[in-house]
């Protein structure tokens, strides 16, 4: 059980890295509290699997430290940082049982068979493969083998984290969703850092009480789903996160009002800009919090109205650019002309992507 | 309209069908009608029944070929397949060096198998070759020309210099198959480099296994070229396997009947060991 921080981290594949482009992981300072539930989610290719196999031990960062506590582990080998991973597709010992499965890692470190049969039993009954425990580990179906590559990292009792490499992409959909909820309840259970990588939205706010957003390498975001939800640190996390993503408009400000097609908007933040100020400036704000306004607003023009069940996803046109909004089932789109409110403490301004600092926080 | 359909379906299959009968089922059946028969000259043939069967599983000069080929593939197994894994294992996975690797093994294998026999010949004639003029400078009496244990030290050592790649080539490919998320789980389960292999390589490897033990194994049973250019079956017979001694029934003394009684029987061994070794090393998944 420890603490992992992660000390001004960066990782580049290549040789002689110069250029920000040579890093596959900018720089990079994390804390994962113990006992946590933590997800890394990001696209494919943002650097989440060779974040995770630097904490792993599985790669060898090229700057920076890895710190378990206070101990620096950037020179250990996966085995003596008593880590657990569970991989992208399941690994099981085919010619063993799930039993001997189980028991592998224990037997390889010497741990007396009496206390070995205790531990695989308790184990087993946690990850329901009791009733297989005898039979061969190959005849098991995908999420079953994922479940012994899970808990041949439960019945150790030195591991400081287990780790998730998107566990579920073999898992039939249906299988899905009980295996997630498995996993949450283990986290209860046994009180274990864990980190969960994904590129799965849904998968990541489920499991994680703390998600890192991460893109082209970068970490953009660490904060819990709601924080992620409701106050996006960047554009990405933003459009990325949520379904619809948040929409995202050119604006200008001026004498810390801001504007969009030339009409001046409500926002949270934008009187902490300065005029003048450089780098695109854009207003996020999400469907969620656009409403139709029968007075005044902003005028648009309805494009298009789809149906998502709960909700209306109502396609709008602010001059040329297109907005979301999300109307109740039941109520009445008008065509055509109309007009749209945006809630002013959930409407932010961002500035080169990065939302800007300061204002009412919501 | 179905039946129709499938009528015309036959077609297709017709010029496998040919093809098989020609290249297989006619010559097969040629030998067996020469195993049945027994002729005299003058192209007359008469009835025999099942006396060339009796003959060769009676005669005492089948039963010693035949524990010969036993012998010889036996040995050549047993090393081949044991060193080719070794070698495997050793070989590098990336690299600029898995090409010079993997053209270096597939060298002895393009040597065509006539020259492979003349080299090694050549290479172990006690007076002129490298090989056996050096065994001799170094103290052993070597001759491979005329003692029979030398005779199957060379006939064993050129056949493992040119049949060993083979299962290097079938075993790396296999070892290149597995994912490394498996090497990857392991360190972390803190196995050691015997469990890595005992649990994740040599599983793995079993069913290219099962192919390279099922080839050599054929192939060793049969072989011909080599051993005749190397010895000819000799010093007297010692080296004679059942191809050479076969093709001295069927050529040297023009033993039709008898030659052909003994093709088939060969072959049916083949046959049954090939089935035999298959079920038994497939068994397991199956469970």
């Amino acid at each position: 059980m420890a603490k992992i921080t992660l000390d001004d981290l960066r990782h580049a594949y290549g040789e002689n890295p110069e250029r920000p482009e040579d890093y596959a992981l900018q720089q990079l300072d994390i804390t994962f509290e113990d006992g946590g539930a933590y997800a890394l989610l990001g696209p494919s290719g943002c650097g989440k699997t060779t974040l995770l196999n630097i904490i792993s031990g599985l790669l060898t960062p090229s700057h920076g430290e890895v710190l378990f506590d206070d101990e620096d582990v950037t020179g250990l080998a996966p085995d003596q940082r008593h880590i657990a991973q569970v991989f992208q597709f399941p690994v099981v010992y085919d010619t063993m049982s799930v039993y001997d499965n189980l028991a592998f890692p224990l037997r390889n470190r010497g741990v007396p068979e009496a206390d070995v049969d205790k531990k695989v039993r308790e184990i087993a009954a946690m990850i329901d493969l009791e009733d297989t425990l005898m039979n061969r580990a190959s005849g098991l179906t995908a999420d079953g083998k994922q479940k012994i590559s899970l808990g041949r990292g439960l019945v150790r009792s030195d591991v400081n984290v287990i780790m998730f490499d998107e566990p579920l992409t073999v898992i039939d959909p249906h299988l899905k969703w009980q295996l997630r909820s498995k996993l949450k309840e283990l986290h209860q259970r046994v009180k274990r850092t864990m980190i969960y990588v994904t590129h799965d939205q849904t998968e990541a706010l489920t499991f994680a009480d703390k998600v890192v957003v991460m893109n082209v390498g970068e970490v953009v975001q660490i904060g819990t789903p709601v924080e992620l939800f409701e106050t996006p640190g960047h554009e990405f996390v933003g459009h990325f996160i949520g379904s619809p993503g948040m929409n995202i408009l050119d604006c200008e400000v001026k004498g810390g009002q801001a504007f969009l097609h030339g009409q001046p908007i409500a926002t949270s933040n934008a009187g902490a800009l300065k005029d003048g100020a450089e780098g695109p400036l854009r207003l996020g704000v999400r469907p969620e919090f656009v409403s139709l306004s029968e007075t005044d607003g902003i005028a648009a023009d309805v494009v298009k109205v789809s149906d998502s069940g709960r909700y209306q996803i109502v396609e709008t046109r602010v001059g040329d650019m297109p907005v979301k909004l999300l109307v109740n089932e039941g109520i009445e789109i008008p065509t055509g002309k109309t007009a749209l409110s945006f809630r002013a403490d959930r409407t932010r301004v961002y500035r080169d992507g990065w939302l800007v600092a300061g204002g009412a926080e919501a | 309209m179905n039946k129709l359909q499938n009528n015309k379906a036959w077609l297709f299959v017709l010029p496998v069908f040919a093809l098989v009968a020609f290249n297989a089922i006619i010559p097969l059946m040629t030998v067996v009608n020469y195993s049945v028969q027994e002729t005299f000259g003058n192209n007359e043939f008469f009835w025999a029944g099942v006396i060339w069967f009796q003959d060769i599983l009676q005669s005492e000069r089948f039963h010693a070929s035949l524990g010969r080929q036993a012998i010889f593939t036996a040995s050549i197994l047993a090393i081949e397949m044991p060193l080719g894994v070794a070698i495997a294992l050793t070989m590098p996975r990336k690299g600029p060096w898995v090409s010079v690797c993997l053209v270096l093994m597939a060298l002895p294998l393009l040597i065509p198998w006539n020259v492979v026999g003349a080299m090694w010949n050549i290479f172990a004639l006690p007076d002129i070759g490298f090989l056996g003029h050096m065994l001799n400078a170094i103290g052993f009496d070597f001759n491979f020309t005329r003692q029979p244990g030398d005779a199957w030290f060379t006939l064993i050592l050129m056949d493992v210099w040119h049949w060993t790649s083979l299962v290097v080539l079938l075993a790396y490919a296999g070892l290149s198959s597995i994912p490394d998320a498996y090497y990857q789980a392991a360190k972390i389960d803190g196995a050691g480099s015997w469990a890595i292999f005992r649990y994740i390589q040599l599983p793995k490897l079993s069913r290219v296994l099962t192919i390279a033990f099922l080839l050599r194994f054929m192939d060793s049973f049969m072989i011909y070229t080599e051993p005749f250019v190397l010895t000819g079956g000799g010093p007297g017979n010692s080296t004679t396997l059942l191809s050479i001694d076969l093709v001295k029934i069927a050529l040297g003394q023009f033993d039709l009947g008898p030659a052909a009684a003994m093709s088939l029987i060969y072959f049916l061994i083949i046959l049954l060991l090939s089935w035999v070794f298959y079920t038994v090393m497939t068994r397991n998944e199956e469970q």
